[in-house]
């Protein structure tokens, strides 16, 4: 067992930080929060240029990976329990290897408090595509997503879901059409706390096709233009500087073409999704916590009452060595969820994802909490970038499925007998 | 990263569960399944098939007659033997003081206590402990005074773990009170049957004797079986505590009572059906099961690195959250008991129990619960309070 990343991925991301330390400082990321799109297109740029954008993409579709592409999960056997049968072995070690660069990279770019919109268009869109897209998307988007030139975001949330992922009411109504033309749908609906909408040239969209409102079938997954007729959006800051958007529907117009995956497939491969994303969460904060592990630790040498630094105080001393070891922990828990997406069966890959974002929810919460309160008066200031930090990080715990959320599908997997 | 075991690593665990699987005496594994006390024929019996299988001493080094395995390989041992209720193999002369021997003793100390550990001949108990030098341990006081070919043993050692088992006991014992404490300590092997040495029992809140206090007066003991130098001792002892780390935080162990504090949730009925089905119980197992698997994984993580780096305050880590779960299990499975949590059947804590007629709606696995959530309070206190262990991880890895 190796639970040690490779030398070229420590060196990758040791330059990186270096790098993002000198040209990507806190009081630059603070100018490009207030910027329309919140992030920097330079730094875009860059992370195209340096190959971020093209890790987890086999060299076929302009990615780095030299293996072939991963079947298609879509055409797994997807029995009525909802475990899959045939994930071939293939498949496995490209998931392992897409977990393995998501989990550098954003625990990079959570270290750095990067802006810009990795998680929506590599890590939710682009593995989207490489796992469910059909050959034509595959061809004609990842190459731009590798290339820097394509952006997608995920409406996937409405006002009464919550994180309920198949709780949809967002219709899209078949239109009659002759014989031997394509299917076509009117989309109608609103989403909202869409990531980065505002900066995306394509929105992916999950909608009704078929069933009830919180039925799990007849969910589908539409690739849709941004500027599509009758797709409009109102933008709004984040708590920690991102955009988001509430995204609305006035039919628009929608063919088979645009499709991912096949029709009323949207409930599995929208649980592929926001597993990937789930566990790119994890890695960030993981990121995250250890810079905030590191900004407290230095604060607690450097600041001086009673004529010493407090972290001479062994009321501190102990916190700092739960947030470390709930750092730690939180780390072997990314990587579980690393693990986890290579994991065959469906619900048990849903599971050990749960876990994961439950663990780090609950940790994310209290390292958080605890820098703030070490940091003393200056930790409740907007100076200070402990607290930027522990606002993504707080937003971390509540984007996807919060604590709540996760620890009850952990439980509930309870009750299945193994 | 590699996230699974080799090939060679699963054949290593089928061969271990397989032997596991018929050479446990039935009874052994059923008092441990039940979470009675240790009975040392089971233990020392234990030990002689280990050790006849060649598996006598998963961490030692081939030329003491161990296995020579890997770390990975120790670990895999060690859980397979907790999931199949394999009775403790007492770490005190395997662990503890073998490893000092071997880095320090002479040959003639090797060749005479190093088989009669893992042929299961000796038993041996730790003597650290004292009244008064608890978590500040080198302040201890018992004091061993060298005259001619003897040590003359005088003092008290607390908290001794099964020592009314033991017929060995290595002691830190003061041979000179004129330096700096630390300085002045030495490591001294002590038979429990010289004259002068008494044991006398502690009763835990569980009602139960597991730990004593050991008593010398005026006891003679050898100068041979002084391990290393003279006022040495204090660096030995530390040299044990960055030793041998692979079961510090019972990973097996708290698997394998995971599993049955889920087993029980599934069994036990009350008015609204099984427990499991109660969200709030079932979400408090779910918090306690993450915690678990996220402790195996940092485990996971020390184990293969330890061959590059050495374990370093990574086991106080393993050993604060280690003893947090071990703790929260039994809290857990007493409140599978319901009421029943209250009943105290202390002559229920052996296999010849027969539950009496009117008992019968007593379930047959509730006698030991309740009180292992009363002497799991230890966990947390004990090999280093937690607090002690917050202390060096400050220490150690934070530089404050």
């Amino acid at each position: 067992m190796n639970f040690e990343y490779s030398e070229i991925q420590v060196s990758l991301q040791d330059s990186l930080e270096k790098y993002y330390s000198k040209n990507y400082t806190f009081e630059k990321r603070q100018s490009y929060a207030s910027q329309t799109t919140g992030f920097s297109d330079e730094a875009w740029k860059h992370y195209a240029e340096m190959g971020l954008l093209a890790l987890t993409f086999p060299e076929q579709y302009g990615g780095l990976i030299d293996s072939p592409a991963p079947p298609d999960l879509a055409a797994e056997t997807s029995g009525s329990s909802g475990k899959t049968t045939s994930l071939t072995g293939a498949n496995t070690v490209n998931t392992a290897i897409t977990g393995e660069e998501n989990m550098w990279v954003m625990e990079f770019l959570g270290k750095s408090l990067c802006l810009e919109p990795y998680l929506s268009t590599v890590v939710m869109a682009g593995q989207a595509l490489l796992h469910y897209g059909n050959e034509h998307q595959k061809s004609t988007l990842i190459p731009k997503i590798s290339g820097g030139e394509l952006k997608i975001a995920l409406a996937h949330q409405e006002p009464d879901s919550r994180y309920e992922t198949h709780h949809i009411s967002t219709l899209a109504t078949p239109i009659e059409l002759s014989l031997n033309e394509k299917k076509q749908w009117r989309v109608n609906g609103k989403k909202c706390m869409v990531l980065n909408a505002n900066s995306a040239d394509q929105i992916i969209v999950s909608v009704r096709t078929a069933g009830a409102v919180s039925d799990q079938g007849g969910i589908s997954l539409f690739l849709i233009p941004s500027n599509a007729n009758g797709l409009s959006m109102a933008n709004y800051k984040t708590h920690d500087g991102n955009r988001a958007s509430d995204v609305e529907f006035k039919d628009v117009i929608v063919s088979e073409d645009d499709l991912i995956s096949v029709q009323g497939n949207g409930f599995r491969v929208l649980g592929d999704i926001l597993g990937w994303a789930n566990a790119a969460l994890c890695a960030e904060a993981v990121g995250i916590m250890s810079k905030i592990c590191d900004l407290t630790l230095e604060y607690l040498k450097t600041r001086k009452q009673f004529g010493v630094p407090i972290g001479k105080f062994q009321a501190l001393q102990h916190r700092m060595a739960d947030m470390i070891i709930s750092t730690e922990q939180a780390r072997s828990m990314a990587i579980l969820a690393v693990k986890a997406q290579s994991e065959t069966d469906f619900v048990k890959r849903q599971r050990e994802i749960s876990a994961s974002k439950a663990y780090i929810c609950r940790a994310g919460r209290e390292v958080g909490q605890e820098a703030i309160q070490l940091h003393g008066g200056m930790g409740v200031t907007n100076e200070m970038s402990v607290a930027h930090y522990f606002k993504r990080l707080t937003l971390i715990t509540q984007t996807f499925g919060d604590f709540n959320y996760h620890i009850a599908k952990v439980s509930d997997y309870l009750l299945v007998d193994v | 990263m590699d996230l699974s075991f080799t090939e060679r690593e699963m054949e290593f665990r089928d061969e271990i569960r397989k032997f596991l699987s018929s050479n446990i005496p039935p009874s052994a594994s059923k008092r441990v399944s039940m979470g009675f006390a240790i009975d040392p024929v089971d233990v020392l019996e234990w030990q002689r098939i280990l050790h006849a299988k060649g598996w006598g001493a998963s961490s030692w080094p081939k030329e003491y007659g161990g296995t020579g395995w890997s770390t990975t390989e120790q670990h895999i041992f060690e859980e397979e033997c907790a999931n199949a209720n394999a009775p403790l193999q007492p770490p005190f002369g395997l662990k503890m003081v073998a490893p000092v021997i071997m880095a320090f003793g002479n040959q003639h100390q090797k060749n005479h206590y190093l088989p009669k550990i893992i042929q299961g001949q000796d038993w041996w108990c730790q003597g650290y402990s004292e009244p008064g030098s608890g978590s500040d341990l080198a302040s201890l006081k018992t004091q061993a005074k060298r005259v001619g070919q003897h040590y003359i043993v005088n003092g008290q050692k607390t908290w001794t773990t099964l020592a009314q088992h033991a017929n060995m006991i290595f002691c830190l014992v003061r041979t000179n009170t004129e330096v700096r404490q630390q300085e002045g300590i030495s490591f001294l092997l002590i038979d429990m049957k010289s004259p002068g040495v008494s044991v006398r029992p502690i009763i835990m809140l569980d009602g139960e004797h597991e730990i004593n206090e050991v008593w010398f007066d005026n006891v003679e003991v050898p100068v041979e079986n002084l391990v290393g130098e003279e006022n040495k001792g204090w660096t030995y002892a530390k040299y044990l505590l960055g030793h041998e780390r692979t079961n510090i935080a019972q990973i097996g162990k708290s698997k394998r009572e995971l599993n049955r504090l889920i087993r029980l949730a599934k069994l036990q009925r009350g008015p609204n059906g099984r427990l499991i089905d109660d969200q709030r119980f079932r979400d408090q197992i779910a918090c306690l099961e993450i915690e678990l698997n996220a402790l195996e994984i940092t485990n996971l993580r020390v184990i293969s690195s330890q061959d590059k780096k050495g374990v370093g305050p990574q086991a106080s880590l393993l050993k604060i959250k280690g003893a947090e779960i071990q703790q929260q299990l039994t809290e857990l499975q007493m409140q599978i008991l319901g009421p029943y949590s209250a009943a105290h059947l202390k002559e229920a804590l052996t296999l010849d129990w027969v539950v009496p007629s009117g008992l019968s709606s007593y379930p047959d696995f509730a006698p030991a619960l309740s009180g292992a959530y009363f002497n799991y309070r230890k966990t947390t206190i004990y090999g280093g309070s937690n607090e002690i262990q917050r202390n060096i991880i400050s220490k150690m890895m934070l530089d404050l």
